[in-house]
């Protein structure tokens, strides 16, 4: 082939305390449809907003038909032929099909009238290329996703794109749906535009893609023809994470059932979810981003309602409808995003720890401050929280003592099952092991902890059985002692269809 | 059944959105049956003229609405408009032309700081910046006119709020139907118009396409105080008096116009023509309750429950839609 449209070269970006990209060379070609893949955080998603001017790397080169130069921003690189359909579509779903894909580029009547017959053609044209049949006058949000995708493709190419970065494009699809994507990106190929394909779906890239890239760890990992390689040979190269940190990991006796989920089920979402709990253990969630983990115990925590399932606490059923609920069932969840969701930012340490639990202190009608205080600065010592004073706002501490206000917080408030949601995100490493000292604190009191994590090295560490979802559904369920608690055996699990049991 | 592009029709769609228009039929079918006065020539007349002044502000407050903002302000601007008026002719410039482009200019201009304050000053919320110059020019109306009405104005002048065309209809109301198939056809055939859903139905994405959301808000800010001065030249001819406290409820009839009209709250959603619907719907309610004899107080209360009740048929609606499109992912 010809000279490569565009050139990275020894791409490092980092941001604090990671390094996202680091020393990352890659060559795209027009006409070629290229595959990217890597496990969460691999350093895929940094990469696409190098490209599309998003994030301006430290050190490296990136070279446009032969040319240095520097994307800066969004705009500039579709002015450089460089467009991105992201995962979160970013249309506007009251408008039109039509409105949609000439946003900003309007045709117009000699009388400055939009010229929406010559534009609804256009736009069924572009839609027809794609084999697409979808009225242009209907409002974008009456698409299903399919659709929706493929107006974003019909958006780019009315833009001139040469080099089109696909983000998960398939992540929800229906199948029809993603084979009629396959068809578009196909014929997009034809016309000579580049594609970057970024996929969780291995059969896709075998499929569909001409070359494939793995990263890892925010490293290029190897670039190959998708003909060299096998399923096997691709996850091989996927894995292999090094695991430098310690945990300090306590098996604890596992004493009797505490939850049960049956049947769990949010159309579309994820479906005959089957589980139990016990006390002194820690169920670990692994899969990919987007595998439904995070929507499975919001669904259990009654933040969403489910479509069917039943739960059970201490082998009675119970209906949560509600978080309200939850908590009154003893239930504590500890979000992914603190900032937003888990903390009053603004408010002091004291009082976000107490918010859990205020009636505990009540003498007379009044609150009990000396006991508030006595009660704040054990949690305050107990929890090892680094702060001048319990009237620090919760905003001035670090991430990791964030942490522990919110766990703290819990603790108080007498919960038995603690679900953590990505529990040391954004967390420097000293702190992280002082989180999975209070989740030991935790099973020892004798209750017991569900921990979605991202991070596989954290879900070897501290988990006591691991459940592995994908899109939706449980894939394989493994015990901290069984010779499949490998990293590899739960990436199969994570990543490879044909383990979706029915 | 199927449509001219062979679509199926969406009956319940179809229903949603004549809601508000078969209540306003109903509403004065019963009215009608009710009473004797209802039907007559005079009181529909009356009910267009009483229509127009909140029909012409709604119009406004419907393209704020419509970016995902809201526009407290616009009762100060009619009055304050208004008393710019009387305030030329105390100072004896009796000149028609100049006294209704000083009115128009005198609402755009507020409208245009209003749209300044949100964008360039960047204020965090329409309603924090709009209920700063509803206090500013109301303050500003009373100061100039040394708080009391002003009257006299030129036959030009009262012309579009006294003046009937041919049947009675009212010259007001004819600018009101004239407006709103102006603001139709510049909401749906420009660009800017188009902008203006596309702003309000995702900011991000908006931006992201390459406009200039600011410069978009701005415009539809001064859009609305210009329609704020159009229903001062209209208040201003029906009394042939300028009032600096006139419009105090103005605000709160156009939300409600607006909202019973079934345009969205969270912005990007509605059409000029729901808003119609709901202005006329408030004021059908008004005159029928008088002519029944109910007190002022009871129209507070039926007004208030109308509002709750259509913005409550809309959010059963969308949870429905919601909900079918979560089943339709079962298969």
């Amino acid at each position: 082939m010809t000279q490569p449209f565009i050139k990275l070269e020894n791409i490092t970006k980092k941001f604090p305390g990671v390094v996202a990209l680091n020393n990352v060379s890659l060559d795209l070609y027009q006409g070629e449809i290229h595959g990217l893949i890597g496990e969460n955080g691999a350093g895929k998603s940094t990469f696409i907003k190098v490209l599309t001017g998003v994030h301006t790397p430290e050190k490296g080169e990136i070279i446009l038909k032969g040319n240095p130069i520097k994307i800066e921003n969004t705009k500039h690189a579709i002015d450089l032929e460089i467009g991105c359909i992201y995962q979160e579509l970013n249309n506007i779903p009251q408008l039109s099909v039509t409105d949609n894909i000439f946003l900003g580029c309007q045709l117009k009547k000699k009388s400055g009238l939009l010229d929406y017959e010559t534009m609804h053609k256009k736009a069924r044209e572009l839609l027809k290329d794609l084999g697409q049949d979808i009225d242009p006058t209907l409002p974008i949000e009456k698409l299903g996703m399919g659709h929706q995708q493929m107006v974003e493709i019909v958006k780019a190419i009315t833009k001139d794109i040469k080099m089109l970065i696909m983000d998960e494009p398939t992540s929800s699809l229906s199948e029809t749906e993603v084979k009629e994507l396959v068809d578009a990106v196909r014929k997009l190929k034809n016309k000579g535009v580049g594609i970057l394909f970024v996929s969780h779906k291995l059969e896709e890239i075998f499929e569909l893609c001409d070359k494939v890239t793995v990263f890892r760890d925010g490293q290029h990992v190897i670039t190959g023809n998708v003909s060299d390689f096998t399923n096997d040979l691709l996850i091989q190269n996927m894995v292999g994470r090094e695991i430098t940190q310690q945990f300090p990991k306590i098996e604890f006796k596992k004493g009797e059932e505490i939850l049960k989920v049956e049947n769990f089920t949010r159309y579309g979402v994820y479906r005959k979810i089957n589980f139990s709990l016990s006390r002194g253990e820690i169920l670990g969630f692994s899969g990919l981003v987007g595998a439904g983990r995070t929507e499975l115990i919001r669904g259990i925590f009654g933040a969403d309602p489910i479509d069917e399932g039943k739960l059970y606490l201490n082998g009675k059923e119970v209906n949560i409808n509600s978080p309200e609920a939850a908590v009154r069932n003893r239930f504590a969840l500890l979000t992914e995003d603190r900032k937003t969701q888990g903390l009053v930012l603004n408010a002091s340490i004291l009082s976000n720890l107490i918010i859990t639990c205020l009636c505990k202190f009540k003498k007379g009608l009044f609150l009990d401050n000396t006991k508030i205080c006595k009660a704040v600065d054990h949690n305050i010592k107990s929890l090892q929280i680094k702060t001048p004073s319990p009237d620090t706002l919760a905003e001035q501490l670090s991430g990791g003592n964030q942490q522990k206000v919110v766990v703290g917080k819990w603790l108080n408030s007498d919960a038995e099952i603690y679900i953590f949601d990505e529990p040391t995100r954004g967390i420097d490493v000293g702190a992280k092991v002082e989180v999975y000292n209070l989740m030991n604190k935790i099973l020892e009191e004798n209750k017991a902890i569900i921990m979605i994590s991202s991070e596989l090295p954290e879900i070897l560490g501290m988990s006591d059985r691991v459940i592995v979802m994908r899109n939706g559904n449980i894939t394989a369920e493994i015990k901290r002692n069984s010779k499949q608690f490998t990293q590899e055996d739960i990436m199969h699990a994570s990543w490879d269809d044909s383990a979706i049991k029915e | 059944m199927k449509n001219a592009n062979g679509k199926n029709i969406d009956y319940k769609e179809v229903l949603s959105k004549l809601g508000p228009l078969l209540a306003l039929v109903l509403v004065s079918i019963a009215l009608s049956l009710g009473t004797e006065q209802f039907m007559t020539v005079g009181n529909i007349t009356n009910i267009m003229r009483q229509a127009s002044i909140n029909s012409l502000i709604a119009a406004g407050m419907m393209m704020v609405i419509l970016t995902g903002g809201i526009d407290l302000s616009v009762g100060s601007i009619t009055a304050f408009a208004a008393c710019v008026m009387g305030v030329m002719i105390k100072n004896g410039i009796m000149n028609p032309v100049l006294l209704i482009v000083s009115g128009f200019g005198a609402g755009t201009f507020v409208g245009y700081i209003n749209g300044i304050l949100l964008t360039k000053l960047r204020l965090p919320h329409p309603f924090i910046s709009t209920i700063g110059t509803r206090n500013i020019f109301r303050g500003l109306a009373l100061l100039i006119t040394a708080a009391s009405p002003i009257s006299g104005f030129p036959k030009a002048v009262q012309y579009p709020g006294t003046g009937d065309i041919f049947l009675g209809i009212p010259v007001s109301f004819l600018i009101v139907i004239v407006m709103y198939i102006g603001i139709h056809i510049f909401l749906n055939n420009t660009a800017l118009g188009r902008h203006i859903y596309a702003v309000g139905g995702n900011k991000e994405a908006a931006r992201l396409s390459g406009l200039n959301v600011n410069k978009i808000l701005i415009i539809v800010y001064a859009i609305c105080g210009f329609m704020c001065a159009f229903a001062a030249l209209v208040m201003v001819g029906r009394l042939n008096t300028a009032f600096p406290l006139a419009g105090s409820t103005a605000d709160m009839d156009a939300i409600a116009s607006c909202i019973i009209g079934g345009v969205s709250f969270l912005g990007g959603k509605g059409t000029i023509w729901g808003t119609l619907i709901g202005s006329l719907l408030i004021t059908v309610l008004r005159n029928g309750l008088n002519l029944i004899g109910a007190s002022a107080d009871m129209q507070l209360v039926v007004i208030g429950l109308v509002i709750i009740v259509a913005v409550y048929v809309d959010v059963l609606r969308a949870s429905a839609e919601a909900k079918s499109k979560r089943l339709a992912a079962k298969k």
